[in-house]
């Protein structure tokens, strides 16, 4: 017994323990709030630790990457339900072909790791919340189950309930414990993502009625291998179109300029533990949606000339644009919310490359990303909580005077920044040098590689006017990181410093599947080949 | 043969290991002198296995052409692009670990006393710690990514050094600059180490000559990678037009200075050029050595005038950086390298040097308030002195003479010969600034040491410095003189040459391209042109001319401009410095304002960078989020509409809505089979109705 019984039933636990958490705080009186706390943190932990099961299980038990090598020697090699560790296919309401169909490989187990880290520290950062206890954490497992349930799931239907379901309590968190703009800034973010939700409906509506198969209809590997849309459909004229449906849903998510405006007033005005969530996981989730669906669903527009360099202009423009936002911010949270979009750029210049040291790149920078700017919106939330407000030019010399605080600063910002030693340096060189083998984008790279100084520029000069300088009157009497504090930034701290010297441990992880997607779409991008490729 | 690259593996663990326990116990004085002592015997330790695999190296176990390497697979980027780590030792890293830990081990030995109570002391030896590992470790990597890798943190630890003091708001201005500006040439190194990975999918540097060797690395590709790199030298070498950095960077600590901003870190440009030598072609050889002579100039020409005894020192470096980057890039390789050891030796002096004086005189840094010390303190007058002479090129007892007198040489004979007679402007700014140099030096000298004090209250406590720091500054005096001047010493021209000779690509490449002739001779005429000045042509009776008019135009420059400074200043200051100053007012003014550049960057990159971002900011604000309001307003003004017709039409339709009402409820409980269902699936269920019927109409 063991492991190979919790496989089969991890993910499902990983994803609907927070919402049996969640019904247990409903249970509980609206006044214990430490219990409803212990309830949150025991909740997300077991998921913390499951994740790690899964996460060491597959690095460790090569089998599944042996399976996905094996399907990748066939001979039209696919995605298969074989690839995926932890597979589980149950009939939810048959009469619509629709399955509870979950399982994960190496992208997925990434982003579920990151998930239960971050959604374990988060529920700590959250503690000093004092008002409607109750409801915060009934909603924040609500929503921690929501991210899990996309991250695992096999199924288009489960996929977009899960993604759907995300949205809700996100925005009553936002828009019940959020800033002083709060009501703003959570319609902001509920109509953009709206508007992305009914985008891959369209998407996925178009993939049921047409699929051959129609008991596989929402099954997502049948819809990659069966390439419904493809050159030799008489429906190939709608590819396009449902290229574009899916990427605007998912770049809403990322963001990608010109998407990206719901991110800093959503960030700015949701407390720290939610901008944790925010910046840590839903951002992934684009990144995650581009990877899974729509690049593999709809393949000979994903590899056509016009999407890559379309993507890659976007993926620059985000990272320059950002950055330049950033610098003009004077609000710490936005400069960090702004960085996110700058950071988020190369995860998608990556991707558009189409190569696979630069795919890699981009996963692990959605890694990375998540423990870097997790770590930042901490920071910022510590800094937060003693000075009562965020301006930048009002601050100065903490780092003397916090000097335990200022250390964990320095990993995080560094981080962010690009530092080699740390991780997030790792997936940007990744991405820069594999993208730069694309002969059509390499202009594009070079250009991105501004971003470094700029990178480097807005986070020096926030780093100067918080930390540095001479210490102001008024902070003198604030206290050093606290114990919760600590704990919820030493791990990323540690994660930032590890996945930098060893990225190895998570590299390997997603790896073999990078490898697998990209020769599925190489071998129908050959096919679609001897078809002509209209543009848009 | 001696294990040179597991010694070398741990003179890198040594500083790694001690940084990581001090950056977390450093407060904790669990330990007597947990955190000075403790670093500097760990470096001394590393001093000493350098100078064994000195020792070796020059006596016995000598080492292979190609060095000796060791490596480990770090990580993929995908199944097939394996990224390593690896060490590589040859005669160039022996001698620049000799230099690092040297340089390193006495700064740390100075600081004990110059930091003496300073509040933040075990961070700041957390500092020199990452900086010595870093900096180790740059010179061990045996590939570009663990180049660059190390190329940053040096960075980073010359970021934290300069802003030690970061409650002083012009030292983090003077770190973010630092920062900031080198990662301009950083992302220019970058730019080159991705044309080279894409052209021969490889870090390494053996595969990086052997490619050369092979012609897969070649034309234009060749020379952007090649200008690439060597544009992250211009950074972290200082060389113009990023050069601003260092001059500020003087806000650190002055034992930091003598080490990071003179003696190592500010050389690592030089010798990434020297480690990459063969990678260069032509046309990026001539980009070199003219960043080299322009260098080498303008900051002499800056040094003439300024007042604080950091600043010229800051200027001088530069300087001498240029020399150093003249001589690679007219294919001096052993000139170039040379003048890097004792450089790193008489700069490191003077640093230490002007702390000695500034701690003497309470932090003052403004020469025009020195003056007589050398009655106060002799060691450090001696030295500093004896440093002078160095750098100044004294003829024939120093150090400095000799490394510059080849790098002239060089510089000419490359001029003289045919077809390079327009380059006319090497050997003038060479020899000008030989004279530049002895001038501004010996002005230094005198300000400080000789003629009145010009400030009697802090003269008056002034003092000799305590053992702590004249030691280091008596060894690093001694280094200027003996350190390549003593004919039969342990490094002069001569040796250097024949133990770190210029490397040829022809180690690189196989058995059959050796034998195939015609590809070697395309391999190595690009290149000639190059080596052939320093290496092979040194029997050439052009070079030997040139050689000799060298030496004898550099020693009349080098004593002249002793001569001139000491009858200006040997007293003090004199009548007839200033009237010069008055003569030529704009000039003067122009130099004193270091021509201008950072107003000039301030102008453009600067405000540059601020309006972009103020336009990035404007458009968010009012062209994007504008458009979304736009359209939330728009739809809010379509459900006015919509609610309004609602209301108005309800009357008429209620029928018509009634029967719909009832049918579509019908149609929908026969959809319904009693399973439970939330209330979501419903909402979506009847959009995929809706959608279906929408399809099926196509």
């Amino acid at each position: 017994m063991g492991a190979g019984t919790l496989a089969s039933y991890v993910l499902t636990l990983i994803t609907f323990i927070p919402l049996l958490g969640m019904a247990i705080i409903l249970c509980l009186p609206k006044t214990s709030h430490q219990a409803i706390r212990g309830i949150a943190v025991i909740s997300t932990g077991i998921v913390l630790a499951l994740c790690i099961w899964l996460w060491r299980d597959f690095a460790f038990n090569q089998h599944y990457l042996i399976e996905a090598t094996q399907a990748v020697s066939a001979a039209t090699p696919t995605i298969q339900p074989a690839n995926f560790c932890c597979y589980v296919s149950k009939p939810w309401i048959p009469s619509f072909h629709i399955y509870y169909k979950v399982g994960a490989d190496g992208l997925s187990i990434s982003l579920i790791f990151l998930t239960g880290l971050l959604s374990f520290l988060a529920a700590f950062s959250a503690f000093h919340i004092e008002k409607g206890v109750k409801g915060f954490y009934a909603l924040y497992l609500l929503l921690v189950t929501g991210m899990m349930g996309v991250f695992v799931s096999l199924d288009f239907f489960l996929f977009y309930v899960f993604w759907e379901l995300m949205l809700l309590p996100m925005y009553f968190l936002i828009g019940l414990w959020g800033g002083p703009r709060r009501e703003y800034a959570a319609i902001k973010f509920f109509l953009y993502t709206l508007v992305g939700s009914v985008l891959i409906l369209l998407a996925m509506l178009a993939f049921y009625f047409k699929a051959a198969d129609k008991d596989l209809a929402f099954d997502i590997p049948y819809l990659i291998s069966s390439q419904v849309f493809g050159p030799n459909s008489d429906w190939h004229w709608l590819e396009k179109w449902l290229f574009l449906a899916l990427f605007i849903g998912f770049a809403i998510k990322v963001p990608v300029f010109p998407f990206h405006t719901w991110l800093p007033d959503a960030h700015v005005e949701a407390p720290t533990a939610i901008s944790v969530i925010l910046a840590g996981v839903l951002l992934k989730m684009g990144g995650y949606g581009i990877l899974r669906l729509n690049y593999p669903l709809l393949v000979s527009t994903a590899t056509s000339e016009f999407v890559i360099m379309a993507l890659a202009s976007l993926g620059f423009v985000s990272i320059v644009y950002g950055a330049l936002c950033a610098m003009a911010q004077t609000d710490f949270k936005k400069l960090v919310a702004y960085s996110s979009v700058s950071h988020m750029g190369y995860v998608l210049l990556g991707i558009a490359s189409l190569r696979p040291g630069a795919i890699n790149g981009a996963i692990f920078q959605m890694f990375n990303h998540g423990l870097s700017s997790a770590m930042m919106f901490l920071l910022v939330g510590v800094l937060y909580d003693r000075a009562h407000h965020r301006d930048l030019n009002r601050f100065g010399g903490i780092g003397l005077h916090m000097p335990k605080y200022f250390a964990l600063a320095i990993v995080g910002f560094f981080a962010a920044l690009g530092l080699p030693g740390l991780n997030g340096f790792i997936s940007e060189a990744m991405v820069f040098l594999g993208s730069f083998q694309n002969a059509m984008i390499r202009p594009l790279v070079v250009a991105s590689t501004l971003g470094i100084v700029l990178g480097a520029g807005y986070i020096l000069w926030a780093v100067q006017r918080v930390y540095l300088g001479p210490l102001k009157e008024e902070y003198k009497g604030f206290p050093d990181v606290s114990w919760v504090e600590a704990f919820t930034l030493v791990p990323l701290a540690v994660g930032c410093i590890v996945f930098g010297v060893y990225p190895k441990l998570m590299l390997d992880v997603f790896a073999p599947t990078t490898d697998l997607f990209l020769k599925v779409l190489h071998v129908s991008a050959n096919a679609a080949a001897t078809v002509a490729q209209a543009g848009f | 043969m001696l294990p040179y690259a597991h010694i070398a593996i741990l003179i890198w663990l040594i500083p790694v290991c001690l940084f990581a326990f001090l950056a977390v116990f450093h407060k904790q004085a669990f330990l007597p002198r947990v955190r000075d002592w403790l670093a500097t015997g760990a470096m001394g330790v590393c001093l000493g296995l350098s100078l064994y695999m000195f020792y070796h190296a020059w006596g016995g176990s000598a080492l292979p052409k190609t060095g000796v390497s060791w490596q480990l697979e770090w990580f993929r980027m995908a199944p097939a692009e394996p990224v390593r780590m690896g060490v590589l030792v040859d005669n160039l890293t022996v001698i620049m670990l000799v230099v690092v830990t040297l340089v390193s081990f006495l700064v740390y030995l100075f600081s004990i006393g110059y930091m003496h109570g300073d509040p933040k002391y075990g961070r700041y030896f957390c500092g020199l710690l990452l900086f010595s590992a870093s900096m180790v470790g740059l010179v061990l990597a045996d590939n570009l990514f663990m180049l660059y890798i190390f190329w940053e943190l040096v960075g980073l630890s010359s970021y934290v050094l300069i802003g030690h003091w970061f409650e002083k708001p012009s030292a983090c201005q003077a770190s973010m600059k630092a920062f900031i500006t080198t990662r301009i040439g950083d992302v220019g190194m970058f730019i080159g180490i991705m044309i080279i990975y894409w052209q021969i999918g490889s870090f390494s540097y053996s595969d990086v000559f052997a490619a050369v060797g092979r012609g897969s690395l070649a034309g234009t590709w060749r020379t952007w990678a090649g200008i690439g790199l060597f544009l992250g030298a211009v950074g972290k070498s200082a060389q113009f037009p990023l050069h601003v950095w260092l001059p500020d960077a003087m806000e650190g600590p002055t034992p930091v200075s003598a080490l990071i901003h003179a003696a190592t870190m500010v050389a690592a440009g030089v010798y990434m050029v020297g480690r990459l030598f063969l990678l260069f072609d032509a046309p990026t050889f001539l980009v070199i050595a003219y960043t080299g002579a322009i260098t080498a100039f303008v900051a002499a020409t800056i040094a003439l005038v300024q007042d604080d005894i950091k600043k010229v020192l800051a200027y001088s470096t530069v300087s001498q950086l240029g020399y150093m980057m003249l001589a690679l890039g007219v294919g001096s390789y052993a000139a170039g390298l040379f003048h890097l050891t004792t450089h790193a030796f008489f700069k490191a002096c003077l640093f230490l040097g002007s702390g000695s004086v500034i701690y003497a005189m309470h932090h003052e840094q403004r020469m025009s308030q020195y003056g007589g010390l050398y009655r106060k303190m002799k060691i450090t007058a001696l030295t500093f002195l004896f440093s002078c002479l160095s750098i100044s090129g004294f003829p024939f007892i120093t150090a400095g003479f000799y490394s510059k007198d080849l790098i002239l040489g060089d510089t000419l004979a490359f001029f003289l010969r045919p077809g390079h007679s327009a380059h006319f402007l090497l050997p003038l700014f060479g020899f000008g600034t030989a004279f530049m140099t002895a001038f501004y030096m010996f002005r230094q000298y005198y300000l400080t040491f000789t003629g009145e004090p010009r400030n009697p209250e802090r003269f008056h406590h002034a003092h000799e410095s305590p053992w702590v720091m004249t030691l280091p500054l008596v060894i690093l005096g001694a280094l200027a003189i003996v350190g390549g001047g003593f004919k039969f010493g342990p490094i002069n021209a001569e040796w250097f040459e024949s133990m770190g000779r210029p490397p040829s690509l022809s180690w690189y490449s196989g058995e059959q391209i050796t034998e195939g002739g015609t590809l070697q001779a395309a391999g190595e005429g690009e290149d000639g042109a190059a080596a052939e000045a320093a290496g092979e042509g040194r029997g050439d009776p052009l070079v030997h001319e040139a050689h000799q008019m060298a030496m004898y135009l550099s020693i009349v420059l080098a004593l002249s401009g002793i001569l001139v400074a000491t009858l200006f200043y040997w007293r003090g200051f004199t009548q007839a410095p200033a009237a010069i100053a008055g003569a030529v007012k704009p000039l003067y003014t122009f130099l004193w304002n270091k021509w201008y550049f950072d107003e000039l960057y301030w102008a453009t990159v600067i405000a540059g960078t601020v309006a972009a971002f103020r336009i990035s900011r404007w458009f968010d604000i009012y062209i994007i989020d504008f458009l979304v309001n736009l359209a939330g307003q728009l739809g809010k003004a379509a459900a006015w509409l919509i609610g309004l017709f609602d209301n108005r039409a309800i009357d008429g339709a209620v029928n018509g809505a009634g029967w719909l009402c009832s049918s579509t409820g019908g149609a929908l409980g026969r959809l319904q089979t009693g399973r439970v269902r939330t209330y979501l699936l419903t909402l979506v269920v009847g959009v995929l109705l809706i959608a279906a019927i929408c399809l099926a109409a196509f």
